[in-house]
């Protein structure tokens, strides 16, 4: 196939970022086309319908279930309140009478005569969509979310962990080599985006949430680590929902690896600013990858046009070596032959050449290889 | 497109299936009396955005054959041209499908071990997901359960429950519980959910009023009407209407796709179940087929646990793959698993990064031999792991009663127990990147040796381009064409497998060989932990060669005939040709001691000719 390799990770400081924010079920939409917004504020909410709780009435009653219709005292669709009456079950004697009561606040959903059971339906929930971004409503959707757009620099990671967050970008190491450790985390980055190396350690991604950190960018992550920190093995890869009180934004790959110098400087550059960072990650159906977005400061009105031609490998291409034995390392195309060459695993694939930053050169899979795209 | 009276009418035939990613194309012609492969195309699938319209992949496979071939398919507005006329069209045209995610359902019966389980098996017969399986037993409360259901949103879901004249009440609480969740169709919400009613006949009236109002529902004859015989069909062909009608009709250009084809669009895996089950009827043969994707693994197979009635089980491991889902793999299995198929050391931090980079980077292969070793000692423990999910679920029917005699007594059999039987296991076929385009056929053999561990004499394959699905469908409209080209260009024959089953603790000679190769008889003795490979090839028709052998297998050793029986057989080659594996079974490699481990690997590996040397 003509594209056996694996499109660039994008790396480029002018891009035009939009994202869909739409709300799981039909809803209210809080802004129009047009408005600026921050990443906090509300673009669209709605309710979702109450969690359902079943009660078996006729068997707490004891009851059978055919009789269940005229003990109760709330009838579908009426709302209750937890530990409010809805069935009696009636005896001579007062005293002997049996209520069986709400578990929890919302309304009656159905009445079974066949099982006895009573399912009641929760109040609804609130759920709200934030910006995400900083910057304008560009599309909406009636009743259904909007597309925000902005200006601004956009790094895609290969793996995070982590929802959706902001914060002032912060660089805490002096080159794309170092190792981001709890020494180099101090107090004052609470709120902040903090920018490592090569690796973050354990130590100092415990030592990020401690001082309140919002999120970490850095070139690589430790698999061990990662299972320590979240108590459990990641066995596919779809991440965002984990709850650590950071977001974590991975740019090479797991293992130590200098993160890309054009990725570093291009983060360098921006110190300071707004960065908004999103570790969700889905590799199958869809891909998604985690993301550093940081919006132009002075956005102006966002011209919203055509997708950008994506183009293929070709001599001279900037690539990054993406399996071993050369994992992680840089270099330029330099020469890609069209037959198939046998590797020393004896597969037969399609091959390139590259050349490398310090002159050597390589043969290397074409699938194993990602462009550096801008 | 034409209609024939006969099958045998039917000369030349277009496939096509309509993958996740890529659209493939295959065209079989009847040529010198028999059918044949004659060439294959293939094009991405075009089913996600920009194109949403599943027909551009297959119009773009199809021409790619008629640029192959120089037949011409498709008209000047791209419509298939039928009959076929000289190097003109078509006869038939029939595909499959598991573009955008397949068919992913939920089921729900009673007990989990019975009626639950019996809908999970018509569900995965019918080539579905099951993303979850709802039991009144299954521990979960009821509002958990209801939340489940609200979450997953599949494509349909099958509820079961209760024998004829059973519990009713129990299955109408499932019933309530769907009623409550609301659930809505995976894709789009302009149509209601369809639910298959498959459970108690008496039940069926009241589920009907619970759930009419909410989903769209269909009752079919119940698939366990009693405890001791399940009725799957009626369920699965209600399943296979609705993936059409319902969710093959949501999927973008489909709509168009069913009106070209000759017979209704199967789900990929559904299809792969069928030309399994085709090829061990035709053989009368008992078969295993394993799929291993980047994703999942399916394992299918065929046994005869009573005699002669076959029965069919598929199983899908929904997170053991070799490259999405290759991490999990590495977790279930565990390091030291893993890497006892490994005869040198890595680093486990190092290995573990490997793995994850793996993961997120699924396209990646290996360039290095240590890579590639690495890889398919992975994929040993990714087949061992389905396999003995396989195992557990291809069972007897659970809850049966059984009336013992005297001499049950000692057997010990009961309802639940697999009816996988190694030991009568006739052939294993792979199929899946890692095994169908392994660099040399030997790793393929090796690999679904270890991790299989077959027993007795067995016939190894793998399946050379992945067209066991088109043959699938194929089987439905042309049995013959689809059995002739499965066994001639479907198949890459790898040869048999020969072990005999039992342990012996002293070592020694496990089996006496004497096999009539063409060059000439080879005699010798198999010893404990040895293994060999002589050369049995392929004829000039594609076939394996076949040789005759006497095979006496030591006291301790079994061959399917008895403990010491000799027998006499005529085995089949293939490309490896004939293995003698004489490490017995059960066989456990991590119960070596380090250094005996490493060099038996190296030993094997050489004898074999699995790599080049290392």
């Amino acid at each position: 196939m003509g594209h056996a390799y694996t499109p660039g990770l994008k790396v480029t400081s002018n891009y035009l970022i939009k994202k869909d924010r739409i709300l799981p079920l039909k809803g209210e939409v809080k802004v129009r086309v047009g408005d600026k917004v921050q990443p906090d504020d509300v673009v669209a909410e709605t309710h979702l319908p109450g969690n359902v709780v079943p009660l078996n009435v006729a068997n707490i009653l004891g009851l059978p279930p055919e009789d269940l219709e005229m003990a109760m005292s709330k009838k579908e669709g009426e709302a209750i309140t937890e530990g409010e009456q809805i069935a009696l079950k009636k005896s001579f004697i007062k005293y002997f009478n049996k209520a069986c009561k709400a578990t929890i606040d919302g309304s009656i959903e159905s009445i079974s005569h066949i099982t006895g059971q009573v399912l009641q339906r929760g109040k609804p929930v609130p759920v709200q969509v934030k910006a995400y971004l900083r910057g304008e409503i560009v599309e909406v959707f009636p009743n259904e979310g909007v597309v925000v757009a902005c200006h601004g620099a956009f790094v895609q990671g290969i793996f995070g962990i982590g929802g959706e967050t902001y914060g002032n970008l912060r660089i805490a190491v002096s080159d794309n080599s170092t190792v981001l450790t709890d020494e180099l985390i101090t107090d004052d980055m609470a709120g902040q985006v903090i920018v490592g190396g090569s690796l973050v350690t354990a130590d100092a991604l415990e030592k990020a949430i401690k001082v309140k950190a919002k999120g970490i960018v850095v070139g690589g992550f430790d698999d061990k680590d990662l299972r320590d920190f979240l108590g459990y093995d990641i066995g596919v890869a779809i991440t965002g929902s984990e709850d650590k009180g950071i977001t974590l934004v991975v740019s090479e790959g797991f293992g130590k690896i200098d993160m890309a110098g054009k990725t570093f400087d291009l983060l360098k550059n921006h110190e300071g600013q707004m960065a908004c960072i999103n570790g969700a990650t889905q590799i199958r159906a869809g891909v998604i990858r985690p993301e550093v977005v940081i919006p132009r400061v002075e956005q102006g009105h966002v011209e919203v046009s055509g997708p950008t031609e994506v183009m293929g490998l070709a001599t001279g291409s900037p690539i990054r070596v993406i399996r071993h034995p050369y994992f992680g390392r840089l270099g330029k195309v330099t020469d890609l032959p069209s037959p198939l060459h046998k590797l020393e695993s004896e597969s037969k694939a399609r091959v390139l050449e590259v050349e490398f930053e310090d002159g050597s050169k390589a043969i290397v899979p074409r699938a194993n290889v990602e462009m550096i795209e801008d | 497109m034409a209609k024939f009276d006969k099958p045998e009418d039917i000369k030349v035939i277009v496939a096509t299936d309509c993958g996740s990613t890529t659209t493939k194309a295959i065209l079989i012609e009847y040529t010198n009396g028999e059918y044949r492969l004659v060439s294959r195309g293939e094009a991405p699938t075009t089913v996600e955005a920009p194109f949403e319209d599943v027909t551009m992949g297959v119009l773009n496979a199809v021409a790619e054959l008629e640029e192959l071939t120089g037949r011409k398919i498709l008209d000047e507005n791209g419509k298939f041209i039928s009959p076929a006329n000289g190097k003109i069209g078509t006869d038939v045209y029939i595909s499959t499908s598991s573009a955008g995610g397949g068919l992913q359902m939920m089921v729900a019966g009673v007990v989990r071990s019975m009626t639950a389980e019996s809908a999970e098996r018509a569900a995965l017969g019918a080539g579905a997901i099951v993303m979850d399986v709802i039991a009144s037993n299954d521990k979960r409360l009821p509002h958990e359960q209801i939340e489940r259901i609200r979450h997953l949103r599949p494509d349909m879901i099958l509820l079961s429950g209760g024998i004829d004249g059973g519990t009713t009440t129990h299955v109408v609480e499932l019933a309530e519980l769907i009623a409550a969740a609301d659930p809505r169709p995976r894709l789009g919400s302009s149509y209601r959910l369809p639910v298959i009613y498959a459970g108690n006949k008496d039940a069926a009236e009241a589920v009907g009023k619970v759930l009419k109002d909410k989903v769209d529902l269909k009752t079919v004859d119940n698939l366990r009407p009693v405890l001791e015989r399940e009725n799957l069909g009626p369920a699965r062909e209600e399943i296979h209407e609705l993936f059409m009608e319902h969710v093959m009709a949501q999927a973008p250009g489909y709509k168009k796709l069913m009106s070209w084809t000759d017979a209704p669009i199967m789900p990929t895996p559904g299809a792969v179940g069928l030309i399994i089950q085709t090829i061990a009827d035709q053989y009368n043969i008992e078969a295993i087929g394993v799929d291993i994707g980047g994703a999942t693994t399916d394992v299918f197979s065929v046994f005869r646990p009573e005699g002669n009635k076959p029965v069919f089980n598929r199983t899908v491991s929904a997170n053991l793959g070799m490259s999405y889902s290759i991490s999990n793999v590495f977790a279930e299995a565990t390091v030291p698993m893993v890497m006892r198929w490994v005869p040198f050391e890595m680093d486990e931090r190092d290995l573990r990064n490997r793995v994850k980079n793996k993961m997120v980077r699924p396209t990646t292969i290996p360039q290095s031999l240590e890579e590639l070793i690495f890889e398919q000692a992975i994929a040993k423990e990714a087949l061992r792991l389905a396999f003995i999910q396989h195992k557990s679920f291809a069972t007897t029917l659970k809850g049966v009663q059984q009336q013992r005699t005297i001499a049950d007594a000692f057997e010990q059999k009961s309802s639940g127990d697999s009816i996988v039987n190694m030991l009568s296991l006739d052939m294993l076929i792979g199929s899946g990147g890692v095994l169908s385009h392994a660099p040399r056929r030997q790793q393929a053999a090796f690999m679904m040796i270890d991790a299989f561990l077959p027993e007795g004499i067995t016939r190894l394959a793998v399946d050379s381009i992945f067209m066991m699905p088109q043959l699938g469908v194929l089987a439905e409209v042309q049995p013959k064409a689809a059995t002739e080209v499965f066994e001639k260009d479907c198949l890459i024959h790898l040869g048999t497998c020969i072990c005999p089953s039992g342990k012996s603790k002293k070592g020694g000679p496990v089996m006496k060989y004497s096999i009539e190769l063409p060059d000439g008889t080879i005699t010798g003795t198999l010893n404990h932990l040895e293994m060999k490979k002589f050369e049995l090839g392929l004829g000039d028709d594609g076939l394996p060669l076949k040789a005759k052998a006497v095979l006496e297998p030591g006291k301790q050793f079994d061959l399917g005939a008895g403990k010491g029986v000799k027998v006499e057989v005529e085995l089949n080659g293939g490309v490896v040709g004939i293995i003698l594996d004489g490490r017995g079974r059960p066989f456990d490699l991590s119960t070596l001691a380090e250094k005996e481990r490493v060099s038996y690997l190296k030993e094997w590996m050489k004898e074999l000719d699995i790599y080049p040397a290392m």
